[in-house]
């Protein structure tokens, strides 16, 4: 009784040393380490910024539009996961399993959009319309530099000049520290929701998910939230700073 | 009616929880989505130029902080737990700017 009151607390008011739950602080010690992971991963991304010799570069890979519905979905998936956390503070079981199901499929969405990303960027093809480039100066200054380097290739007599050059870890500076990050981030994703499928399976067990052990979900949302507050940053940092033009 | 059951379950939560309301953390993903609609409603305004770091900084920082206030809960919960958390972020930064500065990021 008195553990499953200190859990409905946030695991205060423990019989511990601090009195506080110690799996609760070990968690909280956890991802104050994992900011550090974090920031250097990032602070390596800003590093080598601009530094790339050959392309592909953030402008001719991200799409803005694209990457803003994955981050609103991961936001969304927070949302859902402290509801899934109060459903099972009031004694709802089958509220918690259905906010947690949903936080579960959202970041499992979000995953989808990150694999999506990572194959078009690999397959990332230039694509050049010669006529237009021939006829209309304008359309050259519309170019990204990347795609510049090869109007050269529109020689008389081609139309169309399409070849592939995709962005791989291997590719470029850019390359090698946007997937490192990327896809530490969504490591992180895939662990989550990991946990938050086995929170949902063992719901269903005799003592598996109950109000008295809110704490084991407190567990997974921190550790879920901590990845959402990770791509706040990374959305602003490597995307909306990566192809902003006057940057 | 709706207003009784939304009485009720701040009541019930607050009770048992001590934890913000479901319409709480409503408003929360509300207020989430709109600064991430101001975020790249603002990218696309190229005059900003190099103004647009300042403000992407503040409005991702906001964002950040509404999530590990109210949906982590540091508001609500004991003071060590923040510690630790911005105390790794305390790190984090300096780590991030000593690698910046050591790179000549700066310069």
């Amino acid at each position: 009784m008195a553990h499953a009151e200190a859990a409905a607390h946030g695991g205060e008011h423990e019989e511990t040393s601090t009195g506080l739950n110690h799996r609760k602080l070990l968690m909280w010690a956890f991802l104050g380490s994992d900011c550090m992971f974090f920031g250097s991963l990032i602070a390596t991304y800003v590093v080598y910024f601009g530094r790339s010799k050959v392309g592909p570069f953030p402008e001719d890979v991200f799409s803005i539009p694209t990457t803003s519905v994955s981050t609103f979905v991961l936001l969304m998936s927070s949302m859902s996961m402290v509801l899934a956390y109060a459903a099972l503070n009031r004694g709802s079981i089958k509220g918690f399993r259905i906010w947690i199901a949903s936080t579960a499929i959202m970041g499992m969405t979000f995953l989808a959009f990150q694999v999506f990303e990572f194959t078009d960027f690999a397959n990332h093809e230039v694509h050049l319309d010669c006529v237009e480039i021939r006829t209309n100066e304008a359309a050259i200054e519309e170019l990204t530099d990347y795609e510049k380097t090869f109007v050269d290739e529109c020689v008389e007599g081609v139309d169309e000049f399409e070849e592939q050059h995709g962005l791989t870890p291997r590719t470029n500076l850019f390359g090698t520290t946007f997937f490192t990050l990327t896809g530490f981030h969504g490591a992180h994703v895939t662990l989550g929701v990991i946990w938050l499928l086995s929170l949902l399976f063992f719901s269903f067990t005799r003592g598996g998910v109950t109000p008295a052990r809110s704490l084991d979900v407190d567990l997974a949302a921190l550790y879920w939230h901590f990845v959402d507050v990770v791509w706040i940053v990374i959305f602003t940092v490597v995307y909306l700073f990566g192809v902003f033009p006057g940057i | 009616m709706a207003e009784q059951i939304q009485t009720e379950t701040q009541s019930d939560s607050s009770v048992h929880t001590g934890h913000p309301t479901p319409l709480t953390y409503f408003k929360v993903a509300m207020t989430l989505s709109v600064i991430t609609a101001i975020e790249v409603g603002i990218f696309y305004i190229e005059d900003l130029g190099l103004g647009i770091i300042p403000i992407l900084v503040v409005l991702s920082t906001a964002k950040f902080a509404m999530v590990a206030m109210f949906y982590m809960h540091l508001r609500y919960d004991a003071k060590l737990f923040t510690g630790f958390f911005v105390g790794g972020l305390v790190l984090a930064l300096s780590i991030g700017l000593s690698v910046l500065a050591l790179f000549k990021f700066f310069a």
